[in-house]
């Protein structure tokens, strides 16, 4: 065998050279099949901002609308619900928000940009359940007498308060979502949108 | 020479059909010892192959669109014919899949059949274990019920938790902002072809492992130590064609005799193999009052929910989970036993597998049952609820089984192996 003839600085560069080439083109080629199972056009179309007409809900009522397929809440509070809202800052796993589970600007006491408007993505934040309204204060509730009144999800037994904020020593690990949105004008609400100026 | 042997010849010199039987078949040596244990393995594929073909035939009728697949599954119960047996065998079939693949993994426990030269065999089983719960999680969405649709939900949502990844990923994952009809027809896909496919392969390479290394025993000896000087052959082994294919026929006519009584009278099994919820169709507005996992996933559902939430995130009890699984993998590595079989270790050991049993047993039971079960302590221990507090400790000697081994089985006062196999 002629061994000493052969080049092995060259064998070794064509090797490496053609296994990353093809390392690449397999990337490359793998990258269709992975984006293809991302949202296709016509979910992303479905997931578009929702409007809504603030002028129907009354105070002290919700209203639920669907948003990529999830029940978003809108709350109406009275001037007493979010009255209550500091009382339960030392009962509450998270009173100032400091999670990421509100856009920036819903990163206030009653994780709002107006405080009479809550916008909540209705799911727990636990497992994906969609917990109960019980906005009444009070023993009627069923969650005795010293309630202020929020959500109650029945699979695991969280608690939420008027903002969406978790109540401590449940499962679920943080606040009610946020959903991003913005107000069109003082009575129309898009959910699913932040605001392009303010 | 009659036709039968030239066609045989012929056959051979252009493939080795001859060689195949016999290296994998009536001159494939194993121990002689083989007791009760040893049927599970056989029992597995059999099962693996009645979940293909009665798969094939559900596939005929069965519609993944998330309008059709809960009234197709009703329209092969109740208008195809035969459509409820074929439906059944394959819903009995995913549970005693796991029933036999449990028990074959304990008895790879008992025996140390981990231990080196098995190190390659067992990794190659904890990833066929793996494809099957891939295989069962994708295959329960398929009925589109509220058990199916709620438990993907919380599935996929546990690939939510993990950090700065996670809510993209779980996008990714559905295909869509919620579970919906793309999420169905990818885990079709997933679920009849590609898991399958992997699993055929992992269990092929399994089978050639287990035939390279050969097979371990009750006593946890090699018998290739032991050779017949002339032939080679080790002197506790005896062809597995015809002596333990007449034994696993054997237990396979019991098993068929178990899964029949099932599948003909109790094959809801009082909602354990399927549950009452999964009865009614999915409803993305609704979520049912308790969610849990079948039988099969439950221990590992039960540690998810004993791990409390840190640093308001609930990834530290996906990642317990997650490992709960992923530690098997170590087992090799992580028991320093002088023995492999349970029959000559000491009391340490027998005790830790032990308490490891009853933890698996009692975290199963709690996760198909919800956490106020057993009401909660008083105040002395901040109202905790008294089965999340129970599953918290066996999920901490669920871990401690795996994470001391390497201790309290060197620890362990162990009895000498015998040079050959026992009756």
């Amino acid at each position: 065998m002629a061994d000493s003839n052969i080049n092995r600085g060259k064998r070794r560069f064509l090797l490496v050279a053609t296994s990353v080439v093809g390392g690449v083109a397999g990337v490359a080629a793998a990258v269709p099949f992975v984006a293809s199972m991302n949202p296709s056009a016509r979910a992303r179309a479905a997931g578009a901002p929702v409007e809504v007409d603030l002028s129907r809900v009354e105070p002290g009522m919700m209203v639920t609308v669907e948003w990529r397929g999830q029940p978003v809440w809108i709350v109406h509070r009275t001037s007493e619900m979010i009255d209550s809202l500091p009382r339960l800052d030392g009962m509450v796993a998270d009173p100032k928000s400091s999670m990421p589970m509100q856009p920036s600007y819903a990163k206030n006491e009653a994780r709002s940009i107006k405080p009479e408007y809550l916008v909540l993505v209705g799911i727990c934040t636990h497992l994906g359940c969609s917990p109960s309204q019980k906005l009444a204060p009070g023993a009627e509730s069923g969650l005795g007498e010293a309630w202020l009144g929020g959500f109650f999800c029945p699979c695991h037994g969280s608690k939420f308060d008027l903002a969406g904020r978790v109540y401590k020593g449940v499962p679920a690990p943080t606040n009610l979502k946020v959903p991003p949105y913005t107000y069109l004008s003082d009575t129309r609400l898009l959910i699913g949108e932040d605001s392009k100026g303010a | 020479m009659g036709k039968m042997m030239a066609l045989l010849h012929w056959i051979d010199a252009r493939f080795p059909l001859t060689a195949t039987w016999k290296t994998h078949l009536s001159e494939y040596y194993a121990p002689k010892n083989f007791n009760f244990w040893y049927y599970f393995g056989s029992l597995a594929m059999l099962v693996l192959v009645m979940q293909i073909v009665t798969g094939i035939f559900l596939t005929m009728h069965y519609k993944p669109d998330a309008a059709q697949a809960f009234a197709s599954v009703e329209y092969i119960m109740r208008d195809v014919d035969w459509g409820w047996a074929i439906r059944y065998m394959h819903s009995t079939g995913s549970s005693l899949f796991f029933v036999v693949v449990y028990l074959h993994m304990f008895r790879g426990l008992i025996y140390g059949s981990y231990r080196k030269p098995r190190e390659l065999l067992w990794l190659l089983g904890v990833l066929i274990y793996l494809c099957l719960m891939a295989e069962a999680f994708f295959g329960y969405l398929l009925p589109w019920g509220q058990m199916s649709y709620w438990g993907a939900q919380v599935i996929v949502n546990l690939f939510a938790a993990i950090p700065f990844v996670g809510p993209d990923l779980a996008l990714w994952i559905r295909g869509d902002y919620v579970i919906s009809d793309a999420t169905l027809n990818r885990f079709f896909a997933f679920h009849v072809i590609a898991v399958p496919l992997v699993l055929l392969g992992l269990v092929a390479a399994h089978l050639v492992a287990l035939h390279e290394v050969g097979s371990n025993n009750p006593d946890g000896i090699e018998i290739k130590k032991k050779k017949d000087p002339k032939t080679g052959i080790p002197l506790d082994g005896i062809p597995f064609f015809p002596y333990y294919v007449v034994k696993d026929i054997f237990g396979v006519v019991v098993f068929l005799m178990v899964f029949s009584v099932i599948v003909f009278f109790a094959p809801e099994m009082g909602g354990y193999f399927l549950e009452h919820n999964n009865f009614v169709p999915a409803d993305p507005l609704k979520t049912p009052e308790h969610i849990a996992p079948v039988w099969y996933f439950t221990p590992f559902y039960s540690i998810l929910r004993a791990v409390p939430p840190l640093f308001g995130s609930q990834f530290p009890g996906v990642l317990a989970m997650g490992l709960a699984v992923l530690i098997f993998f170590f087992l090799p590595w992580l028991d320093r036993g002088v023995v492999k079989s349970i029959r000559y270790r000491g009391a340490v050991y027998k005790t830790a597998l032990a308490l490891f049993v009853i933890s698996f047993v009692v975290l199963g039971y709690l996760g198909t049952v919800p956490t106020n079960v057993w009401g909660q302590f008083g105040a002395w221990l901040g109202v905790a609820e008294r089965a999340t507090v129970v599953a918290r400790i066996f999920t901490i000697i669920y871990f401690l089984f795996f994470l001391l081994m390497p201790w309290y089985t060197r620890i362990d006062r162990t009895r000498p192996e015998p040079e050959r196999v026992t009756p």
